[in-house]
């Protein structure tokens, strides 16, 4: 078993603000069973935008219900707009210092409250998650893609296991690791304190979105389409909007949801060494077994 | 929190017994010579030893010379997997289940890398290997068979019988960790013809932590994992834990006077446990067959909270109880053996185990059901997941199945 400070243990075993506020200005819910936690954070604002009270109600380990209860009580008496800053890394401090496997119980709380302030603010989270039509990255913890490369930009992350302490992700039957190093590596090379990415192979910032549309097209049926093929599978060009490229599986690659993450890594490397380093492919196949993110409400 | 703590996780560990604790006293004192000295101070230990072996041996009812003194189950299992596969080289395949101890998976899986091709049998709901799969998978390649008596988690029992049938049929050698069995199920070495290796640790049946014994069948071919001396007949050097193998003989001479009274016992405090618990908690599944199970263990699933919540708040208030091996090590890891059982999402996080002992008195039942049903209900007020809302946590009811499939078979 992990050790935890005396102020985990303190909030573990009496922790703050336990319950449902029922005349709540505003309700921030994440998680979910299969992550093996979840979290539900309600606000009373007061008519200057300051929290007034805070309470909560969590399902997951003795860090998840430290870092809830922690957070209510930092919420208290700001304004919303100062509390919507508060990160991960203040919760955790606040209990001073959680152990690094149990990181993600803080970013749940963090989720949580940015989750309630863009729906207080009505900003349309869901929207943005969603847009990439996450599939779970990590599967056995229902992971999203979005909130593993959110994860790897907020704190810095270059490992598996930091993924797996910051999100979860990973820290399971494994399978996904090869998928995650891909998003490790993406996503860090569009991260802008790095080292200057290399250089893409071929200039393309003149090139129409017609141009473009074609010389992907060109790489699917040179370098991708070929493959699938021979396993009895086909990707179709659905549309090219900016530098997402949207496509669809067909054949015996409709049916294989576990293939869809890999097949994403592999188009959208050929898409960027050949076409533009900043390419992202979104699959908008309705994969028979696939399993989406989960909605946030 | 009860006035004295209440300690629930006899599978990990047990309590000293005052009579082991009492036998190991001399040697503090003037039973201290080295058991390999010729003289007296030597030979007056070598006698504790050699009676300890003895009781050993009748524990399992075997001969003494087949007893291999060790530093526990860790030891013997290595040892045992080593010794098998150096008397068969020419065979290159091993079969074991996915619901071993570390102590056996880890090393199985190390030797996959040298190319030894394995074997990890599946087991059902209920915790049970399929002895057809068994059948299928075995041939005459298969050199050993390690399987474990009773599983430490849920105290499910293998058919180590009819297991052993299978393997000796193919000219295959044959393991059992009986770690958790021993002291708690009648083990016989001369009707278990099969068995050619059996592993016990004496910690766990009220010896001390540090000693445990390798029953190696006469014949069976062995090969030492550590050298360097003649100790244990060539066949595993170093200086004996004598205090540790006194005590550890001692609790074995205790079971064969008295380990059907214990096991009476055991089984009526489990099984008050279990009753008063499914009468005050909700929501509570048990898992692992309930019928071929250990007397003394309960692995308890309780829905929609965290194992770790519930063990913490239990240690807070003097109980001890064990969530697997659910955070050994600070892993997210699901405990291996309930995700190998299919044990349903809601409540694989929940899922706590309880073990009693010979020692344990239906008071401390009684106040540990007071205060594990109040913890609970406590944990599940706390928790955003109604009763009703069981399914709406994100996944349609459709989609945790499949989810639940997957976790099968990852």
């Amino acid at each position: 078993m992990l050790t935890y400070s005396q102020k985990i243990k303190d909030h573990f075993i009496n922790p703050r603000n336990v319950g449902v506020l029922t005349d709540a200005t505003v309700l921030g819910e994440v998680g979910s069973m299969a992550s093996g936690q979840a979290l539900k954070l309600y606000l009373k604002l007061d008519e200057s935008e300051v929290i007034r009270d805070a309470r909560f109600q969590v399902f997951g380990s003795p860090s998840a219900i430290a870092a809830s209860s922690a957070l209510t009580e930092m919420l208290k008496g700001k304004h919303i707009d100062d509390a919507a800053r508060i990160t991960a890394d203040d919760i955790s401090q606040f209990l001073g210092g959680l152990p690094p496997e149990k990181m993600h119980t803080c970013v749940m709380s963090m989720e949580a409250l940015e989750v309630a302030y863009a729906r207080y603010r009505g900003i349309d989270l869901e929207t943005e998650l969603d847009e990439n039509g996450d599939l779970f990255v990590c599967r056995c913890y229902g992971i999203p893609e979005h909130k593993i490369e959110r994860a790897i930009r907020d704190h810095n992350l270059t490992t598996i296991e930091q993924i797996a302490h910051y999100t979860k992700a990973g820290g399971g039957c494994n399978t996904c690791h090869p998928d995650l190093n891909a998003i490790i590596a993406r996503v860090r090379a569009e991260m802008p304190s790095e080292a200057p990415k290399p250089a893409a192979p071929r200039p393309t910032g003149d090139m129409t979105n017609l141009d473009k549309m074609r010389a992907i097209q060109e790489v699917l049926d040179r370098e991708v389409r070929p493959g699938l093929a021979m396993d009895g599978g086909d990707m179709e060009l659905v549309d090219v909007q900016g530098n997402k490229v949207y496509v669809q599986l067909h054949g015996h690659c409709n049916s294989c949801a576990s293939s869809s993450a890999t097949m994403k890594f592999f188009v959208e490397d050929r898409l960027r060494e050949m076409v533009d380093p900043e390419i992202v492919v979104i699959d908008t196949t309705e994969h028979s077994d696939q399993l989406h993110a989960p909605p946030m409400r | 929190m009860t006035e004295r703590p209440i300690y629930l996780d006899n599978n990990s560990t047990t309590f000293p017994a005052p009579e082991a604790v009492e036998a190991v006293l001399p040697l503090f004192g003037e039973i201290y010579g080295n058991p390999s000295s010729t003289h007296g101070f030597g030979q007056k230990a070598r006698h504790e030893i050699e009676l300890a072996r003895e009781n050993v041996a009748k524990l399992l009812n075997c001969k003494p010379a087949e007893i291999v003194f060790n530093s526990g189950a860790t030891e013997g299992n290595n040892t045992a997997i080593y010794a098998a596969l150096d008397g068969m080289p020419e065979r290159k395949h091993i079969i074991t289940s996915r619901t071993e101890h570390a102590s056996v998976l880890e090393v199985v899986r190390y030797l996959e890398q040298s190319g030894y091709r394995v074997t990890e049998l599946n087991v059902d709901r209920l915790g049970h290997i399929d002895l057809d799969e068994l059948k299928n998978e075995i041939s005459g390649d298969t050199a050993l068979v390690s399987l474990m008596w009773a599983n430490n988690e849920t105290g499910v029992i293998n058919p180590v019988n009819a297991a052993g049938d299978i393997a000796k049929q193919f000219g295959a050698l044959f393991h059992v960790d009986a770690v958790q069995a021993a002291g708690k199920l009648k083990i016989d070495l001369t009707e278990e013809a099969a068995i050619d290796y059996l592993t016990i640790s004496g910690h766990k049946f009220h010896g001390l932590k540090g000693a445990g014994a390798l029953f190696v069948r006469e014949k069976a071919p062995f090969l030492p994992l550590i050298r360097g001396g003649h100790h244990e007949n060539g066949r595993r050097a170093g200086t004996e834990n004598a205090m540790g193998i006194v005590a550890m003989g001692a609790a074995a001479g205790l079971l064969n006077r008295e380990m059907a009274r214990h096991i009476e016992h055991m089984k009526l405090m489990r099984d008050r446990l279990q009753s008063g618990l499914l009468a005050k908690c909700e929501d509570l599944i048990i898992n692992g067959d309930q019928q071929d199970r250990l007397p003394n263990t309960l692995n308890a699933g309780f829905k929609f909270i965290d194992g770790e919540a519930l063990l913490m708040m239990l240690d807070a208030a003097n109980i001890a109880v064990s969530a697997g091996s659910a955070c050994r090590s600070g892993s997210l890891e699901p405990s291996h053996v309930l995700k190998a059982m299919n044990v349903p999402l809601s409540a694989i996080h929940g899922s706590v185990r309880f073990c009693v002992s010979r020692y344990t008195e239906s008071e401390e039942i009684d106040a540990a059901i007071e205060q594990i049903s109040g913890i609970v209900k406590r944990l599940r007020e706390m928790s955003p997941f109604g009763h009703a809302e069981q399914h709406s946590n994100g996944l349609s009811a459709e989609q945790l199945e499949k989810h639940k499939a997957y976790f099968a078979t990852a």
